[in-house]
Formats: C-alpha cells, sequence, structure tokens
C-alpha cells in the first residue's frame, strides 16, 4: 500500500513539471525533426535556414502584424514517426499552431495525417502543416491534405524535369535507375520508366535497382553491375550517405556515366563527390534555386549565410521562401488562425529569390516554381560559389520553366472547413 | 558477365576480409572470455575517427600505428575496470555492460567530431589505380586492405598456434578454470585478450575508414554482421571466422549481382503472377533486395541446427 | 479435529478485512489510474500516459523472458510490432463496415498475432538459453526487420500503415477520437494485463520458470523438461508483447517498421533492466521512467541519449537490481518502521550528488558546444553566464564533479553503516 503511494506521489511529482507559458505575443513555428541519431545533421542543416530565414523577417522587418515576432521552437522525433506524432502533441500543447518539417516522407505522411485528424477532432484550435522537402507524391495526391502545404518539388516534378532535360541530349541512351527501397526511391523509379518511355522511347533502361536505405556500406558491387550493363547515365534519388557512398564507388572503380541525382547538393554530398574525383560536369542536380544562378537577392542572401553559419551554403532555399510566404500570408489575413493561413496560401503567388515566378496550386497545394538542371564543376566564370569549401560548385545547364512541370493531381481534398 | 563475376569475387572477398579484420578480435574474445562485445563494433568506428583525427595531424602511417594501440589500451581500461566488475555476475550481465558501452561510445564520437561524416582521405601514397580487369579499375587502397587483413589472419594463426602465450589463450578457450588452476593470471590474459580484439577492431576502422564513409552510423551498419561472422564460425575457431567472412562477403556481394526474383523463375515454368497485395511482393522481390537478409538467416540457420557453428570448439 | 477439518476451519477464517489488504494495492492502482486525467489533464500529459501504459505492458511482457525465465532477448520488438502491424491492418479492413470488433476489443488482434510468432518462433529459439537464446532472437529480429522492405504491402515501407480508430463501430456511444477515451482504454488494458501478467508468476509455470532461470539442470532432473518450460512462457510473453503492439497501433493510428527494428528491441530491454528485473514493480517504474526522459529529457539537452546509455551502464554495474532492487533494499527498514531515520543521511548525500552531477553536466554542455565550433559561445548554467573557452569555466566544472565524487564517497560508507545497522538490529523488546 505504501509503495502504491510512493509510487503514485513520485510520478505526480515528476509530471509537476512546469510547462512553460506561451508567450501571447510570439508566433510559434514548430519544427520537429531528428536532431539526434543517424539523421540528425540534417536536422541541424535545416534548423539553421530556417533561423536565418525567421530572423531576416524579425529583424529587418520587424515581424508580424504590427511587431509579432515569429519564433521556432524545436522538437526531436528521433527520426520515429510514433515519435513525431507525440512531438506534434508537444508542440500544440506549448501554443504552437504552424508545424513545418521536411526531412522524411514518413515523417510527413504522419504529421499530416494527425494535423488532419486533430483538426478534425478539435474544430476551432486547428493547426497547419508546412512541408519543406518531403518529396513522396503522394503527399499531395492520394494522401493530400488541406492543411498540407508542400514547398519543394516532389520527385515526379522534378524528375519530368530531368527527363525533359534527357530529351534534348541525344548523348543519354542507356539509362541505370538506382535508389533506395522506400517510398520516395519506389515512386522515382516508377516515374523514371514511364516518363522516359514517353519522351523517348529509343532510351533503353538496363538497369533497375533497389538497395536497402542507409545500410549499405560499399557499393562497388552496384558500381560493377553499372559497369556490366553499358549505362551511360545514371538517375538516382539517393540522398545522404547512401549518394556518398555510392559516387564514391563510382570514383574508385572509374566509372565514367552521367549522375542524374536530386540531392547531390545535400550535406556531406559535395564533399564526398569531390573526393571520388569525377570528371567536371558529369554530376547533375536537378533543384529548384542555388546562388550561382546569379540573381543579386540571391547571391546577397548566399554571402550573408555563408558568413554567418561557418560557410555552409544555402541547400534548401524553398525554406527560406516558406517563411517569406507565411509572413505574407499573416500580414494580408491579419491573423495567425490556420484557416485563414491555409487559405491565403492556396491561392499565393510569389517571386522567388532568384527571380522567378511561383505559385501553390490550389487543389493539391504544390509549390510551382522553375526548375534547374545543373552540374558540378570547378570555380570559375559564373560559378562563383562552391560547395562546402571543394573547390567546385554548381553550374546552369537547364532551365525548365514551371509551366512545363505543371503535372496532374488525383487530390480529392475532403477536409476542407467550409464542408 | 564475366565482367560482373571476377568484380564481384573481387569485392566479396574485400568486404569479406574487411568483415574478418573485425570478426577476429570478436571471435578471441568471444572464445575466451564468453563476453558477446556489443561494443565490437563501436570500438572499430573508434579507430576510424582516431585514424582520421592522427592522421590530420601527422600522417596515415603514424595513424595506422597509433590509432589501433590507442583503441586496444582503451579497451583494455575498459577490461580491468568495467567489464571485470561485471564478469562474476554472469555473461548476461557482461553481454548488458557492452550494450550499454555501445551506446556511450557512440555518444562520445558524435559529440567530438559531430554528426556528420568526416572527411578521411585515402593517402595519397596508396591513391591509385592498382590494376584493371575489363575496363574496371581497381583501387590501390584497397588491394592494401586485402594484403594487411591476410597478414593479420597469418599473424594471429602464428601467435596462437606457435607462441606460448598462444597456447595459454587456446587453453583458455576450453577450459578457463584449469588454465587458472595451472597458476596463470587469466584475468591478465582477459585483458590481454579484449585490449587486442579491441585494437584489432580499431585497426580494421583505420584501414576501412577513407574507404567507407566515416560516420557516426558506421558502427551499426556492420554491428549485426559481425554476430553473424562470428557464430557462423564458430566459437574458439579464427580460420572458421576467416571462412565465414569470406563467404558471408562472397555471398552478399554476389547476391546483390542477381536480378531474378522468384516469380522470374516460376514464370518460366509458366506459373502466373499474381498482381496484388502481400505475394505480388514476394514474387517479385529479385534477389539483389533480399541480398541484405541473407546473413541474418544463416544465423537463425545455423544457431538452429549447428550451433557449434563450421568450425567451433564448443557450443554458444 | 481431524488435521484436515483443523486446516479448513482456520482457512475459511480469512475476513473481508483481510482480502481488501491483499488486493490494497491493485485497489489503490485502479484508483490512481482512474483519476490521473483529472489532475494531468493536457494533450501531452495524457499522450505521455497513454505511452506509458503500452510500454508498461511491453516491459512486463519482457520481464516474463529476463527476469523470471532469464532469457535475455534481442528481439522482443518482432511480437510487438507485428502485433501492432495485424492490428492495423484489422482496423482498416474492419473500418465502417457493421460486423466489426468494437475498438477496445482490438487488442485481442495483437494478443493472438503475437502468441502465433511466438509459436512459430519460440520453437526453434528456446532450445537453449543463455548466450545462445540471445544470438537467434538478435538473428530473428533483424531477420524481420530487413523482411520489411521486401513486403510493402503489409508494412508500408518507411511510412508503415495509417488507420483511423474512429472508424470502428461506436462502443456505448464513445469513438475514441479524443486522448481522454484512448487513455481510459490504455489504462484498463494496461491494469487487466499487469493484473494476468502478475498471477502468471503465481502459477505453477510461472513458478517453474523461474526454477528453470535458477538451476535448469536440477529442473531437468525433477522431470520438467527446461525447453519445455521456455517455450510456454516465451508464447506467454510474446502474447502480451502484441497486446502492447495493438495498443501502440490504437495510440499512434500508425506503425512503422521502427516498432520491429533492433532499436526498439534495445529500449525495453533499457526500460526493463533499468527498472529492475528481480521484482514485478521493476519494469513498471522502468517503462515510467524511460518513457518520462525520453519525452522531456530530449528537450532540456542535445546529449540526452548519453545519459541515457550512461545511466544503462551504471545501473548494470553498481545497481543490477535496478530501481526496484534499490527500493527495495529499503524493505526491512521499512518492515521496522526504521525508513524516516535514514532520511537524514540520503538527504545529506544530496550535496555531494549535487554538485557532481552539476560539475558532469556542464562539462558535458560545455564540451558539446566547444566541440560545434562555436568556441565563443556561452552556456547559461544555472542562471550562470559560463564561456565554453574558458578554462576557468572547465576548471571549475572538473572540481565541482571530482568535490561531488570525493564528498559523496567519504560520506557513502557512513551511510552503508547506518543502513546496515538499522537494517539488522534487533528492534526494541517490549517489556525488556
Amino acid at each position: 500500500m505504501r509503495q502504491a503511494v510512493a509510487i503514485g506521489s513520485m510520478v505526480w511529482a515528476l509530471f509537476a513539471w512546469p510547462m512553460p507559458s506561451a508567450s501571447a505575443q510570439n508566433i510559434k513555428i514548430a519544427y520537429i525533426d531528428s536532431f539526434s541519431g543517424m539523421m540528425a545533421d540534417v536536422g541541424d542543416v535545416a534548423t539553421r535556414q530556417l533561423r536565418f530565414a525567421i530572423e531576416r523577417i524579425n529583424n529587418q522587418k520587424g515581424g508580424v502584424l504590427n511587431g509579432r515576432k515569429l519564433e521556432l521552437v524545436l522538437y526531436d522525433n528521433k527520426f520515429s514517426a510514433q515519435e513525431t506524432v507525440l512531438a506534434a502533441q508537444k508542440a500544440i500543447d506549448a501554443g504552437a499552431r504552424i508545424i513545418t518539417q521536411g526531412n522524411g516522407s514518413s515523417i510527413a505522411a504522419a504529421i499530416s495525417d494527425f494535423v488532419t485528424k486533430y483538426n478534425e477532432r478539435h474544430p476551432g484550435r486547428e493547426v497547419i502543416y508546412l512541408n519543406f522537402a518531403a518529396i513522396d507524391p503522394i503527399l499531395t495526391n492520394e494522401k493530400c491534405s488541406y492543411w498540407h502545404f508542400r514547398w519543394d518539388a516532389h520527385s515526379d516534378i522534378k524528375l519530368q524535369a530531368l527527363t525533359n532535360y534527357i530529351k534534348s541530349n541525344q548523348d543519354i541512351k542507356n539509362v541505370y535507375l538506382i535508389n533506395q527501397d522506400y517510398s520516395m526511391g519506389q515512386a522515382v523509379r516508377k516515374t523514371a520508366r514511364d516518363m522516359l518511355s514517353d519522351k523517348r522511347s529509343d532510351i533503353k533502361i538496363v538497369g533497375d535497382e533497389l538497395h536497402p536505405i542507409g545500410r549499405i556500406s560499399d557499393f562497388a558491387p552496384y558500381i560493377a553491375k553499372i559497369k556490366a550493363s553499358g549505362a551511360d547515365s545514371v538517375i538516382t534519388a539517393n540522398w545522404g550517405s547512401d549518394l556518398a557512398l555510392l559516387i564514391k564507388a563510382a570514383g574508385e572503380a572509374s566509372l565514367h556515366v552521367n549522375w542524374f541525382t536530386f540531392y547531390a547538393g545535400g550535406n556531406g554530398s559535395p564533399t564526398a563527390i569531390k573526393q571520388a574525383n569525377p570528371e567536371p560536369g558529369r554530376v547533375f542536380y536537378v533543384v529548384d534555386g542555388y546562388a550561382n544562378l546569379g540573381g543579386k537577392e540571391a547571391v546577397l542572401l548566399e554571402e550573408e549565410f555563408r558568413r554567418t553559419n561557418g560557410g555552409k551554403s544555402i541547400i534548401y532555399p524553398q525554406v527560406i521562401e516558406m517563411v517569406e510566404m507565411l509572413a505574407i500570408a499573416i500580414n494580408s489575413s491579419k491573423t495567425d488562425d490556420p484557416k485563414q493561413l491555409a487559405n491565403a496560401l492556396s491561392k499565393m503567388k510569389y517571386t522567388t529569390i532568384y527571380g522567378d515566378e511561383a505559385f501553390f496550386r490550389a487543389a493539391d497545394h504544390q509549390f510551382f516554381q522553375d526548375m534547374y538542371v545543373a552540374s558540378f564543376v570547378p570555380l570559375g566564370g559564373e560559378v562563383k560559389f562552391d560547395e562546402e569549401s571543394s573547390g567546385w560548385g554548381w553550374k546552369t545547364i537547364a532551365k525548365i520553366p514551371a509551366s512545363d512541370t505543371l503535372l496532374p493531381t488525383t487530390c480529392k481534398m475532403q477536409n476542407h472547413p467550409g464542408q | 558477365m564475366l565482367q560482373l563475376a571476377i568484380l564481384s569475387t573481387l569485392n566479396g572477398i574485400l568486404y569479406g576480409m574487411l568483415l574478418f579484420l573485425l570478426a577476429s578480435g570478436l571471435t578471441l574474445i568471444f572464445s575466451v572470455m564468453g563476453v558477446l562485445n556489443f561494443a565490437h563494433a563501436s570500438f572499430y568506428m573508434l579507430g576510424a575517427y582516431l585514424g582520421f583525427q592522427i592522421s590530420q595531424l601527422a600522417g596515415f602511417w603514424v595513424a595506422l600505428v597509433a590509432a589501433p594501440l590507442l583503441v586496444g589500451g582503451l579497451g583494455a581500461a575498459i577490461e580491468r575496470w568495467g567489464l571485470r566488475a561485471v564478469h562474476k555476475r554472469g555473461h548476461g550481465a557482461e553481454l548488458l555492460f557492452t550494450f550499454g558501452l555501445a551506446i556511450v561510445i557512440e555518444e562520445l564520437v558524435q559529440m567530438v567530431w559531430g554528426k556528420l561524416p568526416v572527411d578521411y582521405r585515402v593517402p595519397a601514397a596508396l591513391n591509385f589505380h592498382a590494376f584493371e580487369v575489363l575496363g574496371i579499375t581497381y583501387p590501390a587502397f584497397r588491394v592494401f586492405m586485402l594484403l594487411m587483413a591476410l597478414g593479420i589472419f597469418l599473424l594471429l594463426f602464428f601467435v596462437l598456434t606457435r607462441s606460448r602465450l598462444g597456447l595459454i589463450i587456446r587453453a583458455a578457450l576450453t577450459h578457463p578454470e584449469m588454465v587458472s588452476m595451472l597458476g596463470h593470471d587469466v584475468p591478465k590474459v582477459f585483458m590481454l585478450v579484449f585490449g587486442a580484439g579491441c585494437g584489432l577492431a580499431g585497426l580494421a576502422g583505420v584501414v576501412a575508414g577513407p574507404l567507407l564513409v566515416t560516420q557516426p552510423s558506421m558502427a551499426n551498419t556492420l554491428g549485426p554482421i559481425l554476430f553473424v561472422v562470428v557464430v557462423f564460425g564458430g566459437l574458439g575457431s579464427v580460420p572458421g571466422a576467416f571462412i565465414a567472412s569470406l563467404t558471408i562477403g562472397l555471398v552478399q556481394t554476389f547476391a546483390v549481382s542477381i536480378d531474378y526474383s522468384l516469380g522470374d523463375a516460376l514464370a518460366g515454368i509458366g506459373v502466373g503472377r499474381p498482381t496484388d497485395g502481400v505475394l505480388r511482393d514476394i514474387y517479385s522481390v529479385p534477389v539483389a533486395q533480399v541480398g541484405p537478409l541473407i546473413p541474418y538467416l544463416i544465423l537463425v540457420l545455423v544457431l538452429i541446427f549447428r550451433p557449434t557453428g563450421l568450425m567451433g570448439a564448443r557450443e554458444t | 479435529m481431524s488435521s484436515e477439518a483443523r486446516t479448513e476451519a482456520l482457512t475459511s477464517q480469512v475476513s473481508t478485512a483481510d482480502t481488501v489488504k491483499r488486493y490494497s494495492v491493485w485497489i489503490a492502482t485502479a484508483a490512481i489510474l482512474t483519476s490521473l486525467p483529472a489532475i494531468l489533464s493536457s494533450g501531452t500529459a495524457l499522450t505521455t500516459m497513454s505511452l506509458m501504459g503500452i510500454m508498461i505492458v511491453f516491459s512486463l511482457s519482457y520481464n516474463m523472458l529476463l527476469g523470471q525465465t532469464g532469457l535475455l532477448s534481442f528481439g522482443h520488438a518482432v511480437y510487438y510490432g507485428l502485433g501492432g502491424f495485424f492490428t492495423v491492418h484489422a482496423m482498416n479492413g474492419f473500418g465502417g463496415k457493421a460486423l466489426a470488433i468494437p475498438l477496445p476489443l482490438i487488442p485481442f488482434v495483437g494478443g493472438v498475432t503475437g502468441l502465433m510468432f511466438g509459436i512459430i518462433f519460440g520453437s526453434v529459439s528456446t532450445r537453449r538459453a543463455g548466450t545462445s537464446f540471445a544470438m537467434i532472437t538478435l538473428g530473428l529480429g533483424e531477420l524481420v526487420a530487413s523482411a520489411s522492405p521486401i513486403l510493402p504491402t503489409f508494412f508500408g515501407g518507411e511510412e508503415g500503415i495509417s488507420t483511423n480508430r474512429t472508424t470502428l463501430p461506436a462502443f456505448f456511444g464513445l469513438r475514441f477520437g479524443s486522448q481522454l477515451e484512448t487513455y481510459y482504454l490504455i489504462a484498463a488494458w494496461c491494469f487487466v494485463c499487469a493484473a494476468l501478467m502478475f498471477a502468471f508468476t503465481r502459477t505453477p509455470l510461472g513458478r517453474m520458470s523461474m526454477a528453470v532461470r535458477i538451476n535448469p539442470e536440477r529442473t531437468e532432473f525433477n522431470g520438467y523438461s527446461a525447453a519445455m518450460v521456455r517455450f510456454f512462457v516465451f508464447c506467454v510473453s510474446s502474447f502480451f508483447a502484441g497486446v502492447a503492439g495493438s495498443l501502440a497501433a490504437v495510440n499512434f493510428e500508425l506503425m512503422t517498421v521502427a516498432s520491429i527494428s533492433a532499436r526498439q528491441s534495445g529500449t525495453v530491454l533499457l526500460m526493463t533492466f533499468v527498472g529492475g528485473v528481480e521484482h514485478f514493480i521493476g519494469p513498471i517504474l522502468g517503462a515510467i521512467l524511460v518513457v518520462f526522459l525520453q519525452s522531456f529529457l530530449s528537450d532540456l539537452t542535445d546529449a540526452w541519449m548519453l545519459y541515457f546509455g550512461l545511466l544503462f551502464v551504471a545501473v548494470v554495474v553498481f545497481a543490477p537490481g535496478g530501481l526496484a532492487g534499490l527500493i527495495m533494499l529499503h524493505a526491512p527498514l521499512v518492515r521496522r518502521s526504521r525508513l524516516h531515520r535514514i532520511i537524514p543521511y540520503y538527504a545529506v548525500m544530496l550535496l555531494p550528488i549535487a554538485l557532481g552531477l552539476v560539475g558532469a553536466a556542464g562539462l558535458v554542455g560545455m564540451a558539446r558546444i566547444l566541440w560545434a565550433n562555436n568556441s565563443n559561445a556561452t552556456v547559461h548554467f544555472l542562471g550562470v553566464e559560463c564561456h565554453a573557452g574558458n578554462p576557468l569555466a572547465w576548471g571549475a566544472a572538473v572540481l565541482l564533479m571530482f568535490a561531488g565524487l570525493w564528498l559523496g564517497r567519504l560520506w557513502a560508507s557512513r551511510v552503508s553503516k547506518v543502513f546496515v545497522l538499522l537494517g539488522h538490529e534487533p528492534p526494541k523488546q517490549v517489556g525488556r
């Protein structure tokens, strides 16, 4: 009996931890991501960019709605979808009504689902979810939600941009697909096949590989297969160590192919690429923007960011755009109520820091902007910024306008508050 | 096809040798002390990071000697002051200790060197292509690793079979109490073996670091496979570990090259392919994707049907 | 009277008061579980308590293997995860249909799944105990986890399978949409499962499992098959692990392969061991503590995982009985009503412990910031600003830590002497 009482009071005491009271003035943006464990560095990178963007709003523009500041609050989800749900609950409890995330489509799906259910069950206390990097197409198709907004071009759009470039490049004849074995990798592989057969039926797909994500230490066997297949180009949506190791193994085996990637600009990849000693202009990157594009605002931002963040580059320009557009939405709706914000964002048009005209599509809440294909070359000429002090940077090879990337969507939003 | 086969063999042997570098230490520790060192892969990681740090200051060749010694020394110290305290409480407690140790080492490494991969490069002296096979070059560094692993194997073999120390260790493999009663300082032997095992893991790390990206997750990637090798090869048997490492290295490498699936095989005899659901998954998965699964299958099967492993002297 | 009749007469004298006293712990626990949401009503508290309930069932099931039968399993999360996956598929299959299992009975799906896989995998795992068993469970766990990308229809790949608990038919009007209702569901199941598992320890099979742990050879000599005992306990344990998985599926409405991973198995091992394997209440304490730390410590510091690992190692080396063991150490004191006399000694112990912890935490904090290439950053520690690159700050932290250790050691021997004395001194005899 005494034990029960003792334990009960201990539990109660532990819970009587004071909850931080929400400062009524600040508008909280909860950023849920992995800050410990294997994927921690991507969380760190995005945090820096979020902070940078938020500080610009708070300092240079005096905040939003006449002086209210944006506040970034971090929540660690240890790269687990279940922890994410817990973190989202904590964030909402602490007064945040804006949740943002980007690393991991699996996490994104969990947040989108949770937010949708939460808003359904708690009308009047809705929250909104801003996704800056999770690019599984399903989030704006079958699993779309009125409360989810995606700033990064999803993998189908990126492939649309890429295959549009490949269409006009007659040097490419044999393509090898290699991707990580999860939803995004599988989506990429299927869509790549469909789009290539559609646009260049003469291109042969000589290989189609799925490997476990984050588990392969030595890609030499895969490189051997690529070589044996006679491919001249490889399309891969690999990120993190999976991309770094793949390219490293290719360098060691002197495999000379074109690398069409989505994440060669990601944290750690330029270093690995440089270390693998590829030929200049062989590694390509499909992205919505980088400093070497030359826009004045973009260059200024890049310089400022590198100065205050130890030389790191802006890998997620869409993060900066996201924060700016959020501020615009808040100011134009004169409120921080997610219902109005969602309304404002779903129709918003915006000029990116690279000078491109971009916009949200109301049907699926996907952001469309001009896409670029860039290749990794040594510094010189228009290539003014290098990546990760490697001496090499991104050079524009092709620009694909947003209008060419407007893929159809199967989204039927069922959670519109008006319904 | 031939090109693929040759390359797969080379790569398989190389991967197997890397596993052997690690597994040799682990099987020695397991055999002599009965403790399965969960933190073995963490010592490997520590070796890689220390190798990186020292090579920044004094070059790769100094690191090659210094880092394994440091890691081995650390291992011996942990055995003396940590593991020994837990030893009397049985193997379960020791397992748990090394389990916690693995977490602590990984976290400390992240704290000191950060969570990003570090730029650990192949030394300039070895950064060339050793030979060319049917159009694909083979880096000299990998050949170096191969030779090093072979050298270690021979060294271990000679120490264990021809030296007095080896004799004591081999005796302690099967009859630890008897060895102690004969007057040998068994705790000291334990400390030496643990330190040497960790040192070997550290050496594997120094050499593998430039080859595979040096990052905090490198321990978890290689960890589970190590246990497969040790159990498969059998307790108390360094040759067994050698054969097991090579087998698993080759199997995994070759599995990657095979793109056939069950559905392909069955279609050959006219069986249709299901279009939906779980059965479709099973039918269409190529052998290449199943590759990572194979070591664990081997582990389970070995433990069920032949617990002594390939060449083990005694059961687990 | 014959001896049987005498025994009969004696036992029938158990009064209501005695029954209440025997079950007092359970009654009190039920009362606490019911009233907790009234005291702690925020969304986070409810979610955390629900998670604790799930983990309590999971850890208790794990302790059936570890603490009772002496089986160290590294793959227990397989049954938890598979139970959860079968549950989400069942919920998705049943959603919206009239003839469906109501939500409160859904955890049976998980339990049966766990039992099924427990039988299949247990038949091969339990032939041997010890390290061999640990290795097989590790292998099976990794096997199932590696098989998950191959079966995306079932496992859902990286994003898992999601479900909606409100689509099942209403149970007496309850749709379980809110976290409060879900909490009560989990709390009810947790209570029932804990009671069942406690009862299990009192059954012959439960007793034999402890015998198998202590001396398998002797058990065999007494005619019991150690392997069969282990197998049966394994099956029962997997059943409850499956129930825990079901509850998790209901709570999160999402199931991912992370639930079958080695990491999940490691977490339950951590929880059970830190809580204490030698007492029934150990895993309960461990689950509560670890869930709490996982949820809240990560908000305070980045290095929480390091603290976790250190805590685990400390428990392994210094307190193998875990938290429960430490608490139960005081049982003789409680029995002699002398607990209050050791409290002043513990209170004095708090000072060196606090110093040591402050020093250590300061060191870790400064080390982290320093190595993050930011030696100009300052650490705000207890209201004092310490410059991370300042050797004085480092010196102070080191000093604090060693002072704490040294003082603690000095005082510890005194405390242990008093402890032994209080524990074993004969009680004052009345009338002498």
